[in-house]
């Protein structure tokens, strides 16, 4: 599904403010019934967390803290079945999942002697039985299973999401005879920086020559696409030479505009693959 | 010069004579006595003859050329700095001016008096105009007794001769103070090129009344260009290394008016000379001039006679190389024959005359008949060419059909950049992991800023230092230790070599089949096209024939890099490397020759080894010019030391600093091996970025005079046997003939002394015919090597076009087409009698099939050491792994020091490392036939290819057994160290949790639902029974069991699964359990508003406990059904029905997945919570029943049932 940029602003501005929820989610598939869901979903949480990274830092002042806390003990005081917490993130505009994480990280620092550790918390929210205190787990519970842009279940699914289209890849690249390295091999071979394949013997790709494959389970907006640009499809460049990204949800068209430097950008596996031959018949 | 040309005239000496009197200090047995007699009592003035000859004729033209192209250079001036030794004797002569006519006492007086003017510390002359004797208004114009043209015109008197008569000028008179057509000097052009030094060619000479050695030197000169002094201040930086020069002129008008007083000066002081003009007869016309003064000449000899003589000392001069640039005068001629002003309106009785100039072109028609087809083309078809020498036109016209020699134009590479090796590159080749990742984040940040340097340097406004600098010395600072720097180097040396090289290309666009735009277009459209590509690209400075050395294209990157990152461990390390690189390169065996089988067969093996010599020629340059960038560039500044004392003082320092690179020993070894056409261009790269002291240091003199010696050597119409080949003599003459001309070469350098040249007779392997005698340099390579070559076609183009010629016409860009590696041959390793005869076997073979050989022993020896890794050393490392685990089952867990536990390993695998080179013998013996056998001819003879399997053998063995029996125990320790270190790891405690994976059965097709899919569906069920939830929303029964199914079919089809979804899968299956015991899943629909039916949710249960026990194949986490949170979902409902439960736990007992004391421990640590009171009391009796009863389907079971009943009926029941 590759969007024109002003398709794409379209749908971004559907989202601000929108809380992470089901329901959320669910208008916006009536809203917009032509895109196929894995990419509004993918655009929303992208979305989504570029607001979260903009307002971070207000949730986080000792202040804004003690307040949500406050909130948080005096809702429980009165109701400790009523989505407390939910209704907080809800309320301040801020991912259930990570309300629960502060007012956990809150709750822990006046009930243990020494401050929580990262992985103690990471625990907790996994399994939120850890939690010593039951209407607190009951409250992050909710938090984790109604959010669907943060939390431990959705960084599983978006982790499996990720793996099962690198599987699909292979899969596509077995079936083509295309012979490859994958991560874990370079890895072992020590390279220091490893795309999802590397093709033993570049092919090309509407007249672009591929040496590597990177599959991306995501939309590629803008953002994303610029840091993985930096951070990986450059650096793949630098060591392999040219390559192919495969935004399985779609980019942005304008996007692909580094098909002469050596990036090709496309939504699908390609079809239109031509290999070396080695006899000519 | 005169007397010289007199004595021809006279018929007194052949031309012959007098070239041979001027090339050599010492007589010739082929001399007539009678010549060597007249030409020995003007031996003081022999070395005068050339500079002066060169000088004439420039002043000569000098008027009809005032708005040409870049203009060639003049010879230097004989007064100019010169080179001499410190403290040397001064040179004589150079001061005394030669007069063209009459050798009379004035002459000889000025020759005379000359050394006493140059002892005079080279201050002020006799009188202005003295210094400079070429410059020096000698007898000539005023025997000729008005302004000397060059070409046509020479009608008009003396008073109505305004160069620029609109009348004769087809184009408009040049507009001096237009900075774009006549930059000052010093400026620079607009464009990409425009980082280029002016060099001295486009410097007007100044005849300075004080001349001190820090003047820049000036020899050259160009037409009468008036310097336009308001520009000078704003001299931008121009120089490669960024400093401009400093304007070195003074308006030639004011020059002009200085001879002019000096003139008349002598016409008072000396009457002889005027007198003696009038001995000789009629004024001379112009050397290239028409013959209109001829009818009023009733002497012996004809002007036209005299025009032809001059034309021929001219061209011996040229065919003798004692004229410094070959190319330079060929520039200078074409001028000539496109000067605008030649165009004269006929008038009256003036006829064409065979100009001197189609003239001297005749006579290196042989020269002209290399140059590429384009440039043929264009004079071939010089409509000039045709009326003055239709036999010329016609002989250029053959060889242009004849022609194959196209250089094509070329699209630059786009940059590619240096693959990642592991071999040298993975972390076993840093010291540390610190070390490695900085080398990553190095990698990223160099090539980030190579792309950002490609998007952005052409922008105006753009500067390097400003963009990348900071990031630059950034990234330079994380390079600490040693070893990142040789890292880092190596990236940016072959970066370099991969971007700037230009070889002569794989297949597509080598010579002539590209498609040659000029010849398709035809010269009336090149005006438009010109216009086109003016609009299309910012007009190019061609640079001229003799541009100053610049770093063009990508170069330019690597230059800028190198200045902004002014790390002295960087240079230090780069020269190290460059210098390492231009060894290897310049010693590699390139081809022998081909026994004279002149068929189709060798042809294609001649592309071959062509290109082979170019890629290695031209790498060799490339590399050498940054080594001299770098290496000189502490020692570089715009001008020479100010003082004579300061330059002795810094020439005493400097003479005791080793050169980076032993180029003299390198350049002996070059001509001694009959490979100067390899050595010598790279040499001179590296020489052209040397500073202004460096020819003065006696080491690079020696070079210098060497390099003299060989271009005098190198005449081109000498063809003989042994000889080198015509186009290697051309490149050699080309790229000296420029190196001569850099600004910072002394000018006068070229007409050194020949005592010492003669002293430097290289002794050659005369029974050996090297590289030079090999015909390895094409068109197309003399071209990319000396772009400057060029200028001449641009030169007759643009006159095609019509254009004013002042950016040269088109820029044709002889660029690389492609970037590929060299292949590195192997160095000869063999050594004593085997070796000798196996070189005498390849002798008299076809060198293919030396390559073949040295190709296949170099593959066979590399897959030989990787053969051994994949089989001997893998074998031990298991052994090691092994070992390893009996030593971690004895001595426990930890298994103890690592280090300690390595040496172990090695002392006891490291012996049988001795193996290796066994069984490389073997590898190699089995191999290495083979692969010859497959690459030669099937024709080859069998004792031929015996042989060279044989040898192919030995050298393969040889490379991989030297290599394995010094490295092969580091080798098995590396891979020890890594077995160690991946089996400990391995021991760590989520290795247990792995454990054995089962895949999916054979028949699967992989059409089960995804793992995220089902995260996702029973994430958004658990949402819903965790709520909140809008009244509307639900989960239909149907829909839960065909989300059990599906996770039964995804955790049977493992295809997508991986451990992390599973494990989310089995947690959530778990908590999805949980909420079915609570009866916590809200149901669709109005019939059942409480929850699933009692049946429904049994059966559900019955598929979950069936998934734990055969599909999941990670642990569940089932003691999670009875964690206080789970079980408090219990307690909120009324009433509560423990059934489920029960039944769930009587299950896991009865199915293995839970044993019953675990259970019992959950039970009892649930007792601990805080629970209501009545639901405490319900939990016990739930407790007791579970420890009490054996499993026993209980359809029913409630709270009230457990409260109201006792315990017996209970039991009862069960």
């Amino acid at each position: 599904m590759i969007l024109t940029k002003a398709q794409y602003d379209e749908i971004a501005q559907c989202l601000v403010s929108v809380p992470p929820t089901r329901q959320s989610l669910r208008k916006l598939k009536q809203r917009f019934p032509s895109q196929s869901q894995a990419t509004l979903l993918s655009i929303f949480s992208q979305e989504y967390q570029k607001h979260i990274k903009r307002t971070h830092a207000k949730h986080h002042t000792s202040e804004a803290i003690e307040s949500y806390y406050q909130r948080y003990l005096n809702g429980v005081g009165r109701n400790g079945a009523a989505p407390v917490l939910l209704e907080l993130a809800n309320e301040v505009d801020y991912a259930p999942s990570l309300m629960a994480r502060i007012i956990l990280e809150r709750f822990l620092q006046e009930h243990e002697e020494t401050p929580p550790s990262k992985s103690v918390i990471n625990s907790m929210l996994r399994d939120p039985s850890q939690i010593p205190d039951g209407v607190l787990a009951n409250q992050v519970y909710q938090c984790i299973v109604n959010d669907c842009c943060y939390g431990p279940l959705v960084d599983c699914i978006k982790h499996a999401i990720g793996h099962e289209h690198e599987v699909l890849l292979r899969d596509m690249l077995l079936e083509k005879n295309l012979s490859f390295l994958d991560e874990d091999q370079l890895r072992a071979k020590g390279y220091d920086k490893t795309p999802d394949f590397i093709l033993q013997v570049p092919v090309a790709v509407e007249g672009h020559i591929i040496h590597w494959i990177e599959s991306k389970a995501s939309f590629g907006d803008e953002c994303s696409h610029q840091a993985y640009l930096h951070d990986q499809f450059w650096s793949y460049w630098n060591r392999f030479g040219p390559g192919l990204v495969i935004y399985w949800y779609g980019f942005i068209q304008e996007l692909d505009c580094n098909r002469e430097r050596g990036i090709l950008l496309k939504a699908c596996f390609p079809t239109d693959i031509v290999t070396l031959c080695h006899s000519v018949a | 010069m005169a007397a010289v040309l007199e004595s021809l005239l006279r018929e007194e000496v052949s031309v012959a004579a007098a070239v041979r009197w001027i090339a050599r200090s010492a007589q010739s047995s082929e001399d007539d006595p009678g010549e060597a007699a007249a030409l020995s009592s003007l031996r003081p003035l022999r070395k005068e003859f050339v500079p002066f000859l060169l000088n004439f004729l420039r002043e000569q033209s000098s008027r009809v050329l005032p708005q040409g192209p870049p203009t060639p250079a003049k010879a230097p001036g004989s007064s100019a700095a010169l080179p001499g030794r410190p403290g040397g004797p001064p040179r004589g002569g150079r001061g005394a001016r030669s007069q063209l006519f009459p050798p009379t006492e004035s002459s000889s007086a000025a020759a005379a008096e000359a050394p006493s003017a140059r002892r005079g510390g080279r201050r002020r002359g006799p009188g202005p105009g003295r210094e400079r004797g070429g410059r020096g208004p000698g007898g000539l114009e005023e025997g000729v007794g008005g302004e000397s043209q060059l070409w046509p015109g020479g009608r008009r008197s003396r008073g109505s001769g305004s160069p620029g008569s609109p009348s004769l000028v087809r184009s408009d008179p040049p507009n001096l103070s237009n900075l774009e057509e006549f930059p000052p000097v010093g400026s620079v052009p607009p464009g990409p090129a425009g980082r280029t030094k002016p060099s001295r060619r486009i410097n007007p000479t100044p005849v300075s009344e004080e001349r001190s050695l820090s003047k820049p030197k000036t020899c050259f000169t160009s037409p009468p260009i008036n310097c336009v002094p308001s520009s000078q201040p704003s001299v931008p930086d121009t120089s490669p290394w960024g400093h401009g020069l400093p304007p070195g002129c003074r308006s030639l008008q004011e020059e002009r008016e200085m001879l002019r007083k000096e003139r008349s000066k002598q016409l008072q002081q000396s009457p002889s000379t005027t007198c003696a003009t009038s001995e000789l007869g009629p004024p001379l016309p112009s050397w290239t001039g028409n013959l209109t003064a001829e009818s009023a000449d009733p002497a012996r000899v004809s002007s036209r006679q005299r025009l032809e003589l001059i034309a021929l000392v001219y061209s011996s001069c040229i065919a003798e190389n004692l004229v410094p640039n070959l190319f330079l005068e060929l520039f200078f001629v074409l001028q000539l024959l496109t000067a605008r002003r030649m165009v004269a309106t006929k008038d009256g009785d003036l006829e064409p005359s065979p100009g001197a100039p189609v003239q001297v072109l005749e006579h290196q028609f042989q020269v002209l008949s290399y140059l590429d087809k384009g440039t043929l083309k264009l004079l071939a078809e010089n409509e000039r060419l045709l009326c003055f020498s239709p036999a010329l036109q016609g002989r250029l016209r053959a060889a242009y059909e004849g022609s194959v020699a196209k250089v094509s134009l070329a699209m630059p590479p786009s940059a590619q950049a240096v693959s990642f090796q592991p071999e040298t590159d993975n972390r076993a080749n840093f010291s540390s992991d610190r070390a490695f990742h900085t080398f990553k984040k190095q990698r990223d940040v160099f090539f980030e800023v190579l792309r950002e340097w490609e998007d952005r340097h052409e922008e105006p406004g753009w500067d390097f230092e400003k963009g990348l600098g900071s990031r630059i010395r950034a990234m330079m600072g994380q390079l600490s230790a040693a070893c990142s720097h040789s890292h880092f180097v190596r990236l940016f040396q072959k970066q370099l070599l991969q971007m700037c090289q230009s070889p002569g290309g794989t297949g597509g666009t080598v010579l002539g089949e590209a498609p040659d735009v000029l010849s398709m277009l035809g010269a009336d459209k090149l005006g438009r096209l010109r216009r086109l590509q003016e609009r299309l690209v910012a007009p190019q400075s061609s640079g001229g024939p003799c541009p100053p050395p610049t770093f063009p294209g990508c170069q330019g990157f690597f230059r800028d890099f190198i200045l902004s990152a002014s790390s002295f461990q960087f240079n230090q390390h780069l020269m190290d490397s460059l210098s390492l690189k231009i060894r290897e390169l310049n010693s590699l065996a390139l081809p022998q020759p081909e026994p004279s089988d002149e068929d189709g067969e060798s042809d294609v093996d001649w592309q071959g080894e062509r290109r082979q010599f170019a890629m290695v020629l031209l790498s060799l340059r490339l590399l050498a010019k940054f080594l001299g960038f770098v290496a000189f560039l502490p020692y570089r500044g715009p001008e020479p030391p100010p003082t004579r004392e300061l330059q002795d003082s810094i020439l005493a320092l400097r003479s005791q600093v080793p050169p980076a690179l032993d180029v003299r020993a390198l350049l002996q070894q070059g001509l001694r091996a009959r490979r100067a056409v390899l050595t010598v261009p790279w040499l001179v790269e590296f020489l052209s970025l040397a500073d202004h002291i460096v020819p003065l240091l006696d080491y690079y003199r020696s070079i210098f005079t060497v390099l003299l010696h060989l271009h005098r050597s190198l005449v081109l119409s000498k063809e003989s046997e042994g000889e080198m080949c015509f186009l290697n003599k051309l490149l050699l003459l080309a790229v000296l003939g420029w190196l001569f001309q850099i600004p910072t070469v002394p000018e006068d350098l070229f007409f050194l002394e020949e005592g010492q040249l003669d002293a430097l007779e290289v002794d050659t392997v005369a029974s050996e015919l090297g590289l030079d005698g090999m015909p390895v340099v094409d068109q197309h390579l003399l071209y990319t090597c000396c772009p400057y070559i060029g200028e001449l076609r641009k030169l007759l183009a643009s006159w095609v076009s019509g254009s004013s010629g002042r950016s040269g016409g088109f820029v044709r860009k002889i660029t690389p087409t492609t970037t590929t590696g060299l292949g590195a041959q192997p160095p000869r390793t063999s050594q004593g009698l085997q070796a000798q005869l196996a070189q005498a076997f390849f002798h008299n073979q076809p060198p293919s099939l030396r390559r073949t050989v040295e190709f296949v022993a170099e593959r066979i020896g590399s897959n030989c050491v990787k053969h051994i890794k994949a089989t001997l050393v893998a074998d031990l490392v298991s052994q090691a792994e092994s070992l390893l685990q009996e030593q971690l089952v004895t001595q426990g867990q930890d298994g103890g020091d690592p280090a300690q536990l390595l040496e172990i390993l090695c002392s006891q695998l490291c012996p049988h490392g001795a193996q290796a080179l066994t069984q490389g013998r073997e590898f190699c013996q089995k191999k290495s036939p083979g692969a010859v056998r497959a690459l030669l001819p099937e024709e080859t003879p069998a004792a031929v290819l015996s042989s060279a399997e044989n040898i192919a053998v030995g050298l393969a063995t040889e490379k991989a057994c030297t290599w394995l029996s010094a490295n092969i125990t580091a080798l098995i320790r590396r891979e020890v160290k890594a077995a160690v270190s991946r089996t400990l790891r391995a021991q760590g405690p989520e290795a247990a949790a792995r454990g054995e994976r089962r895949g999916c059965s054979r028949a699967c097709e992989h059409h089960a639902p995804l793992p995220s899919h089902l995260i996702s569906e029973i994430k958004d069920v658990l949402s819903l029974a965790v709520g909140p939830r809008d009244p509307e929303e639900g989960v239909s029964p149907d829909h839960l069991e065909q989300l059990l199914g599906q996770l039964g079919q995804t955790l049977q089809c493992r295809q997508f699964l991986c451990p992390p979804a599973e494990q989310h899968l089995a947690k959530c299956s778990v908590d999805l359990a949980s909420l079915l015991v609570a009866d916590h899943i809200p149901v669709l629909g109005p019939p059942s508003p409480r929850g699933l039916e009692r049946g429904q949710a049994r059966r559900l249960l019955h598929v979950l406990l069936s998934l734990w026990k055969d599909d999941f194949q990670v642990p569940v986490p089932l003691q999670l059904l009875l964690s206080p949170r789970n079980v408090g979902l219990l307690a909120d409902t009324r009433p509560r029905e423990w059934d489920l439960l029960l039944f769930l736990l009587r299950e896991l007992v009865e199915k293995g997945l839970m044993g019953r004391t675990e259970i019992e421990d959950c039970l009892g640590s649930l007792r601990d919570a805080q629970w209501p009171k009545d639901f405490s009391e319900e939990l016990a009796t739930l407790f007791h029943l579970f420890l009490a009863e054996p499993h026993r389907p209980e359809p029913q079971l409630r709270a009230c049932e457990l409260v109201q009943t006792n315990r017996g009926t209970v039991l009862a029941q069960s």
